[in-house]
């Protein structure tokens, strides 16, 4: 038996955030390098994780299977595959950033990172990361439901406690409801796959491998596609259940807004892949046309609402309903480019999305005001922020060279294959998307800083800038060298075109 | 008739019995404010019969002793475990009450209902039930009105005496008609005589629903469940949490086997008279505990809700159906006395039941705000605690029985019932003192809440991570039933 290292990487949030709730309140300091070590120690396993996974060998690597409830057929089975790999890497990174920003230094006048309870935060903000990193490499039904629960909850008390005062109550039990709401809609049609496959074959099990190939017929897979896959979209801020995400984001805190839009979305993405997808094909080909509707009007209709807002974070926000959308729109094509990119994409608008909400936190935490208008000349007191928002412009925009473009171009190209009017609907979202990128970039970085914050905005702290570098530089690589993770995602990609019967 | 194997079968009984007659010996001796220490006593003594009893006690093949009167299974004696952890952590939570804590018959009172319990889950036959359930309800009569001052108290008794009469008599009716009808109370002959016997259908729903009457009022579904919240808030704390677990739990260890055992031909009528039964419980208990502002109704509301998760498992009619029953029970009674326990700790200090009240307590005792926070999260079904998998286990029974909207019934009432355990934690962890003092106001705890609340807070973690062993012995159960 192997080093187990995905358990490892999964339970060592679980167990820091179990060992910072047993330290005194007081240490605060002590509670946050507790939170640094295991988070770059989750980092470092995820690199290793990554850098160790052979393509040439694909299907799932890293196996642990543990019996967990045999007379159920439930087991503790840890695997990961082209599509996951990725996302654990991404997860390490955001969950690493995410404690830099949040770190919160007592003595100065800037409100920087959390200062409230920084214990009792690290610790939901880690019991997050375990579900997450659970749902990722969890191959079992029941685990991934377990690990995707545990995701979910501690969003409410991150958001209900350290978000914005306005509207952290109504938005975080918003959050909460969408998502529970979501994810039993697809625990009913995961129970029913589980029984169906029992009367089938006689065998009980949830785990996910043998389940792949369980052959469900065809009306079954018609009727319960879409309550498991949409169950699992809202997650992924689907339309039209996407109307908790962009309140969320705003009302969380930075680094929760980073690890929700960052990390939380690409979940239920994810798990709609993962269960929706691989797991009922034959319902994904017959129900793959609303998928692309919905995904369509989501990629454009967020795009243009972002355009409109004021607000910083509102239009972070609805931007990222329109680039998930193009996740989704990827998934819906089922063809080898589309699902290339729409893995691609997830792990690009992670790291891009993390680090917008990274750096409007910097800017909110100085200036206090995150309208637009109301701000102005940042480039020149932190330009340090300034060119990592423009780096994630760029990537938000597709431009050749950064991660956006190895991401958008393979779903453009997946959805013109597969239905050429919605790609080029879609490509309209391209546009506005460059419209309303530029405009901030001009009006928060370049133009002429209000008489009111000037004097009072500060440059940001080192933390900070380990993290915006550590962000750009995926960006960057993947864009210049985009073998850094194509291959892997495409050795993924090829399991799930399997499933589809090579479709 | 009296072996070594019949010895066994009542082993927790006479044990308990044993401890109950050391209380009333070493009681005298100590002085009025030591007396308290009588709750050590109990949980120690009762913690000790259950070590005992798991060492030696358990059961092999199903078997029926003395006289056909009790039932040496795993069904029972499963449930008598969960009673005796229920009954020690009851006990711990009483001794710093400070109207019952320092007295003795308080925890004599207990131990005596804990005996009926113990009976109810191992009766076979009719006479030996009714006596067993009686032995539970009289002393958690006297122990709701046990505030002789408190008129709430009182209240609470009277009424819980006067429900519990009136529905125990209903079902004694019900009894005897069956008797009446097959010319047996044992609940294993039944089974055959009912099913050969030329019984019409109606007579058997009548009996069934005079049946119905005694149990839901145990189990407190609706349409039975109006004493429960009134006499949850009168009632001390300690032994509300009691009524709401343990004794709950009794009444779903009866339910289960009378119909399981001895009307299995009338599934098909009485799997939907639950399954109605259980839709009207979810959805009556959890709007209602929606506008609630006390903590102790809140959570009798939600209790209500919980025997409605329970008839998921008891409506599927099946193995897994009976282990999801017996889990859940047993995730429901863990988190349920967490979340009690709680309740006692804090009101003791702050001398409020009202969720306003509970604003800051993160703040004032960031650890009790934790176990507070595990508890009202199992309740709602989140992992990794206890509630998540009990009723992941109780909805798959559902499904696999094919009662699938049932199952979507659940599910819409978890959300509900998510939305109000949330609020409640919002003030725990959100909102604040009216003067944002709360280092002035700690919230201390004494030594045995520290004990039972930690010994319950692990408990639910427990029960929702490594749940196979839990898991194993709830399916043992199970199998005893078909």
């Amino acid at each position: 038996m192997n080093f187990p290292v995905l358990s490892v990487i999964t339970f060592t949030p679980m167990v820091a955030a179990a060992i910072m709730l047993l330290m005194p309140a007081d240490k605060k300091n002590e509670t946050r390098g507790v939170a640094l070590a295991s988070a770059t120690f989750a980092l470092l396993l995820s690199f290793w994780v990554y850098f160790s996974y052979d393509t040439a060998a694909a299907g799932y690597q890293f196996v642990e299977k543990y019996n967990w409830l045999p007379a159920l057929g439930i087991s503790l089975h840890f695997g990961v595959d082209g599509m996951s790999t990725p996302l654990v890497l991404l997860t390490g990174v955001v969950m690493f950033t995410g404690v830099l920003i949040s770190w919160g230094d007592d003595d100065k006048h800037v409100m920087a990172g959390i200062q409230d309870r920084p214990r009792e935060f690290f610790a939901f903000l880690f019991i997050l990361a375990s579900g997450v990193f659970g749902v990722f490499v969890s191959l079992d039904l029941f685990m991934l439901f377990f690990f995707y629960e545990i995701a979910v909850f501690p969003m409410y008390l991150l958001i209900a406690i350290w978000g914005w005062v306005q509207t952290r109550e109504y938005a975080a039990m918003k959050l909460t409801l969408y998502l529970f709401i979501g994810s039993v809609v697809s625990l009913v049609g995961a129970l029913v796959m589980y029984w169906t496959n029992f009367q089938n074959t006689g065998v009980l099990t949830f785990d996910m491998t043998v389940l792949e190939n369980a052959g469900f017929s065809q009306t079954f897979q018609y009727i319960w596609f879409l309550p498991v896959f949409l169950g699992f979209a809202v997650l992924g801020g689907i339309w039209p259940f996407h109307n908790w995400s962009p309140d969320g984001h705003v009302a969380a805190p930075t680094a929760v807004s980073m690890f929700h839009a960052g990390v939380l979305m690409k979940l239920g993405a994810f798990a709609a892949l993962r269960v929706g997808i691989m797991l009922l094909p034959e319902g994904a080909k017959q129900w793959s046309w609303l998928i692309m509707i919905f995904a369509g009007v989501a990629v454009v209709y967020g795009a243009y609402i972002a355009f409109v807002q004021k607000d910083l974070k509102y239009m972070i926000g609805f931007s990222s309903v329109s680039h998930m959308g193009l996740v989704m729109l990827g998934f819906s094509t089922l063809n080898e480019a589309g699902l290339t990119g729409a893995g691609v994409q997830m792990f690009s608008h992670g790291v891009m999305t993390a680090l917008f909400f990274a750096i409007t936190g910097m800017i909110y935490d100085r200036s206090h005001t995150r309208q637009i208008p109301e701000l102005g000349g940042m480039s020149r007191i932190m330009p340090f922020a300034a060119i990592g928002f423009i780096i994630g412009g760029l990537v938000s925009m597709g431009m050749p060279g950064f991660s956006g473009f190895v991401a958008e171009f393979p779903i453009f190209m997946g959805v013109w294959g597969a239905q050429w009017m919605v790609a080029v609907i879609a490509s309209i979202s391209i546009v506005i998307t460059a419209a309303y990128i530029m405009r901030n970039i001009r009006q928060v970085f370049f133009a002429k800083m209000p008489e009111k914050l000037e004097g009072h905005i500060t440059d940001v702290t080192m933390l900070d800038k380990v993290a915006i570098v550590t962000l750009c530089g995926f960006m960057i690589v993947i864009g210049l060298y985009p073998r850094f993770m194509v291959p892997l995602v495409s050795t993924g990609v090829e399991n799930i075109l399997r499933l589809l019967g090579g479709a | 008739m009296f072996n070594s194997t019949t010895f066994l079968a009542i082993l927790p009984e006479i044990l308990i019995l044993v401890v109950a007659m050391l209380i009333l010996v070493a009681e005298p001796f100590w002085k009025a404010e030591q007396r308290r220490n009588v709750g050590w006593l109990t949980a120690g003594g009762l913690f000790a019969v259950m070590i005992i009893s798991l060492l030696f006690g358990r059961p092999g093949d199903p078997i029926t002793v003395l006289g056909g009167m009790v039932r040496f299974d795993w069904l029972g004696f499963f449930f008598k475990m969960l009673f005796l952890f229920a009954g020690a952590a009851t006990s711990l939570l009483l001794m710093d009450n400070d109207r019952v804590g320092h007295r003795g018959e308080a925890y004599l009172l207990l131990l005596a209902s804990l005996l009926g319990m113990d009976l109810m889950a191992a009766s076979a036959d009719l006479v030996m039930l009714y006596l067993a359930i009686e032995t539970t309800s009289i002393p958690l009569y006297i122990l709701s009105g046990f505030m002789l001052a408190d008129e709430h108290s009182t209240e609470a008794g009277f009424k819980y005496l006067l429900f519990g009469a009136m529905s125990s008599a209903v079902m004694l009716y019900g009894f005897s008609l069956l008797f009446g009808f097959a010319g047996t109370t044992n609940i294993y002959e039944l089974k055959t005589v009912l099913a050969a016997g030329p019984n019409t259908l109606v007579m058997v729903l009548g009996i069934i629903f005079l049946l119905l009457v005694g149990l839901g009022f145990k189990v407190s579904v609706v349409p039975f469940h109006f004493w429960a919240p009134d006499v949850y808030q009168g009632a001390p704390t300690p032994v509300a949490g009691f009524l709401s677990t343990a004794s709950k739990a009794a009444g779903f260890a009866v339910l289960t086997r009378l119909f399981f055992v001895a009307f299995p031909g009338f599934s098909q009528s009485w799997t939907l008279i639950f399954a109605v039964i259980a839709t009207v419980t979810m959805t009556v208990g959890n709007l209602l505990a929606l506008p609630q502002t006390n903590v102790k109704r809140l959570l009798a509301y939600s209790s209500i809700a919980h025997a409605g998760y329970v008839m998921i498992g008891v409506v599927s009619f099946s193995v897994l159906g009976a282990a999801s029953v017996v889990f859940y029970l047993a995730a429901y009674i863990v988190t349920n006395l967490l979340a009690f326990g709680i309740v006692m700790a804090v009101s003791r200090i702050i001398g409020s039941d009202d969720v306003k009240d509970y604003s800051g307590l993160s703040r004032r005792n960031p650890g009790l705000a934790l176990m507070m926070l595990a508890a009202f999260l199992s309740l709602a079904g989140m992992p990794p605690f206890g509630g998540f998998v009990a009723k992941v286990f109780v909805f798959a029974a559902g499904v696999q029985a094919g009662y699938v909207w049932l199952v979507i019934v659940g599910i819409l009432n978890s959300i509900i019932g998510v939305y109000y355990y949330l609020n409640v934690m919002k003030y725990v962890y959100l909102f604040r003192m009216p003067n944002e003092d709360e280092e002035k106001h700690p919230v201390p705890l004494t030594r045995p809440y520290t004990i039972a609340l930690v010994i319950l807070a692990l408990g639910v973690i427990l029960v929702g991570t490594l749940f196979a062993p839990w898991f194993s012995w709830s399916d043992m159960a199970a199998m005893n039933l078909f």
